[in-house]
């Protein structure tokens, strides 16, 4: 029987000893004699939400696959169990071996948020490696990440020794192959690490020097060396249809986010959102062909035992074959007791049928992410939805029988004014308004709700807003109050019902999500003050993080309150995307003069992405 | 048609609560393509009922819930079948049908038995012989057992005597432990612990819960006519 890391009496004290435990079901255990590369994948937050990862899914399918190859995972020890892990010196391990994490050859992390950085060091704090990658010697696994948030490596540069840029199917077999092979000649890892930054894809911070101007920007982001490369250029799976795919996906014990089924039906959008990072970082589109997904939905439900099985895809009504995987999807889950989860879908009558198909209407809502309340606003960021489509949408789904919807808004979008402010609380209202015109008095079951949300917008790396400026805290609280007063000024406020999110959060992700190498310093200074779980509002400590910037000279507003210049040297300007940073400053003109941007099945724009030969950009 | 499947459950699993156990056996149900039945309504679930939750850090030789199928195959098939879906820990000893008419397991429950042993790397504070004597003196020669049994909200003094069926003191690698026969299900459910730590609190000595490994046996319901204690797994009969 396999040992514990954790004895029974940690086991039985800590919350949820689930977590830490692995034997799950599709978990892979191998003997360690029989192979070359141990590789543990961590993703840096609790269980429940490490486990709901596609990604991951995805990448330990692949490594286990390969004979010599290991993958294990790892996940944040909540808070409960990291106080015990640091009292008595246990080293952090990973899941299916229970083994220290620091004895492998590879420690993955992914980073899906910036506001997980400090996690990151907690992993490597508890696994007891070094957390500055300089630090590290011979004995310690190589530390890479991938992920969304490796398109602006920078603020987390100091912490890893590799990044890998973009989508993780392609170059790793080459890599682990180049390092086994290496370490079977002896070679040192600085010669190990050497090799991999010649490597597509395959970025490591050690080999490359900035330098700043006086006023803080950057002046130049050189290799070291001549035969490092200077651009990384991210890694796209061009044939979706025949890409690798997680069959037997791990199914945890205890209950995880997503408890489900996951069917990625596609990468990429069509849209051209500006403000949106996932719609430029994955294009070009492709679609996987939906005879393969037919497949790996029935293998996969038999394989998992689960209950439900959800679409995965940026804009799931894109998605050409929509109709005839659902069609079937309803028929197979019908016939297994399965519940169809539909994600991102667009209100419209077809959406609308599936859905009273799929869901109890009196008790699910309807959807809309209108982003902008104007149509000036949703010109600026090209979110293509109108009043009519929303308003048509709407009536539909109240003739059907609901009468909850939900609406997703950002405030803070570039050149945004208090008339587009207004227009937010006035598009729920004209929505409230119309369901007291649809629905006659006697078919009403109470009043109807609308419910607003609004994130705040924070500008992202590789995107067309990337030179925006962000607002300050109390600048931001003073829109959402601007929106809640009017909201309650508008005749159907009884039916309407306005969240807001907090600031300072959005303050801390602009700075991290377009921040330099010198934020290293912040991120270590947290934690060394005891910050970790920063995406939990409960252990989320804004003073602690000003204290850091403080600590550090570091300034928040250089980094957030400025519109950056168009010749400006970004940290992330060493990744080639792909997507040309020419085609993403045309976008931020065209934004500034409210100029929409056609999408890409009704017209190239030319971003650069048809390079990879492939998806959407050859569909005619 | 009424199924009951018994299973035990051992190593690292013990840590996998009871509602997680459920979910689990749900999903079993499926990759095995159990024939089971499932209610009506938006959100269908399966007919599933457990008899006596386990708690956390407990293993068991004798774990029930029973189902309702539409068609089976034979109890050796349908046990091989399950068993093809189960992770490392878990394994399912029985498959029976039971009469049409057959009350859930968690109805019918009035006793489980269980053996309490120390863990490796703690010791027992008596020897075999001792403890027997101990047992006998504290808890077999007497009438009553009164102990103190604390809730969330109260206080109330509790005559274990009647509700304990049997216990003494066995041996498990050359070491002492207690076999214990005790009160189970929905009126008076006595936990196994709390009968060893108040022997301990008689005696005086700290009773450590880490040290003290819980095992169930089995689970029993009572004989209808006989009044005796029958296992769940004797009430139905075996599909051949």
């Amino acid at each position: 029987m396999r040992k514990l890391a954790l004895n029974d009496e940690i086991l039985m004290k800590v919350e949820k000893p689930a977590r830490y435990i692995g034997n799950e079901l599709n978990s892979i255990v191998k003997n360690p004699k029989d192979v070359d590369i141990r590789f543990v994948m961590c993703f840096p937050d609790v269980y429940e939400i490490g486990m709901s990862h596609l990604g991951i899914q995805i990448l330990y399918d692949m490594f286990n696959k390969r004979e010599d190859t290991w993958c294990e995972r790892v996940y944040s020890p909540w808070p409960d169990l990291h106080k015990i892990m640091k009292q008595e010196h246990i080293p952090l391990f990973g899941l299916e071996s229970q083994e220290p994490v620091k004895n492998a050859d590879f420690l993955g992390i992914t980073l899906q948020y910036e506001m997980c950085y400090t996690n990151i060091l907690q992993v490597l704090d508890l696994a007891q490696i070094p957390l500055l990658a300089k630090d590290r010697t011979e004995e310690h696994p190589l530390v890479i990440g991938g992920g969304p948030c490796t398109y602006n490596p920078e603020p987390i540069a100091d912490f890893f020794d590799i990044f890998y840029i973009g989508e993780g199917e392609i170059a790793y077999d080459q890599m682990l192959d180049l390092y086994k092979n290496m370490k079977a000649e002896g070679a040192e890892k600085r010669e190990i690490l050497r090799a991999i930054s010649k490597m597509e894809g395959l970025y490591v911070p050690s080999l490359y020097k900035v330098t700043y101007k006086e006023d803080g920007t950057i002046d130049a982001f050189k290799p070291i060396y001549e035969d490092v490369p200077s651009t990384v250029k991210r890694q796209v799976l061009v044939d979706m249809t025949n890409g690798v795919y997680p069959e037997k996906p791990v199914v945890p014990f205890i209950k995880a986010t997503q408890d489900r089924v996951v069917l990625e039906i596609q990468r990429g959008c069509i849209r051209g959102c500006r403000f949106c990072q996932a719609g430029m970082i994955y294009r070009p589109n492709r679609e996987k062909d939906v005879s393969v997904l037919k497949e790996y939905a029935q293998k996969m439900l038999k394989a998992t035992g689960h209950e439900e099985i959800s679409l995965s895809s940026l804009s799931s009504s894109d998605y050409s074959q929509l109709e005839e995987l659902v069609s079937f999807l309803l028929d197979e889950c019908a016939k297994q007791h399965v519940n169809i989860s539909l994600p991102s879908l667009r209100i419209d009558a077809f959406s609308l049928d599936v859905m009273s198909k799929v869901q109890d209407i009196k008790k699910s809502s309807l959807t809309f992410a209108p982003e902008a309340g104007s149509q000036r606003m949703r010109d600026v960021i090209n979110k293509g939805l109108t009043v009519e489509d929303i308003l048509d949408g709407s009536k539909q789904a109240f003739l059907g029988g609901w009468n909850k919807v939900k609406l997703y808004f950002m405030l803070g979008l570039p050149t945004e004014t208090e008339e587009d402010m207004r227009a937010i609380p006035e598009l729920a209202n004209q929505i409230a308004a119309l369901y007291y015109d649809t629905v006659p008095k006697e078919q009403r079951v109470g009043k109807c709700q609308i419910t607003l949300s609004t994130s705040f917008f924070v500008p992202k790396p590789f995107t067309p807003f990337q030179w925006a400026k962000m607002e300050s805290k109390d600048e931001y609280l003073r829109r959402a109050k601007i929106v809640n007063d009017h909201m309650k000024e508008q005749l159907n406020h009884k039916s309407l019902r306005y969240n807001w999110h907090e600031a300072d959060v959005t303050v801390l992700e602009g700075v991290l999500a377009r921040g330099d190498r010198k934020l290293s310093s912040v991120i270590l200074h947290v934690y060394e003050h005891g910050g970790i779980f920063d995406s939990w509002s409960e252990f989320f400590d804004f003073d602690r993080w000003m204290q850091a910037f403080k600590a550090c000279g570091i300034d928040i507003e250089f980094y957030n309150n400025r519109i950056r210049p168009e010749d400006e040297v970004f940290p992330w300007d060493f990744i080639d995307v792909g997507v040309t940073k020419e085609f993403m400053l045309r976008e931020w003109k065209r934004a500034l003069g409210k100029t929409v941007t056609p999408n890409c099945r009704m017209r190239c724009s030319g971003c650069g992405a048809k390079q990879y030969g492939g998806g959407v950009c050859y569909e005619n | 048609m009424k199924i009951r499947i018994k299973f035990r459950k051992w190593g690292c699993m013990k840590f996998i609560g009871h509602l997680d156990m459920l979910r689990y056996f749900q999903k079993a149900m499926r990759r095995a393509d159990v024939d089971i039945c499932y209610s009506e309504g938006f959100s269908p679930h399966q007919i599933m009922s457990f008899a006596a939750p386990l708690g956390v850090g407990i293993t068991s030789d004798g774990e029930y819930f029973d189902i309702e199928v539409h068609s089976t195959k034979t109890t050796r098939e349908m046990l091989s079948d399950i068993n093809a879906a189960m992770v490392d820990g878990v394994e399912v000893t029985g498959y029976v049908a039971l009469p049409d008419n057959a009350k859930t397991a968690m109805s019918i429950v009035t006793a489980a038995d269980y053996v309490l042993s120390y863990k490796d790397g703690y010791e027992s504070p008596f020897t075999l012989e001792e403890w027997k004597a101990e047992i006998l003196e504290l808890f077999t020669s007497k009438d009553s057992f009164p102990i103190i049994k604390k809730t969330k909200k109260s206080e109330k003094e509790v005559d274990l005597k009647p509700l304990v069926y049997d216990f003494k003191v066995i041996e498990q690698n050359h070491k002492p432990a207690f076999y214990m026969n005790v009160s189970t299900g929905s009126v008076d459910n006595i936990k196994p612990e709390l009968l060893l730590a108040s022997i301990y609190e008689k005696l005086n000595i700290n009773y450590q819960e880490e040290a003290i490994a819980i095992h169930r046996l089995d689970v029993y319901a009572a004989d209808e006519k006989t009044g005796k204690q029958i296992s769940l797994l004797e009430m139905g009969t075996v599909l051949e």
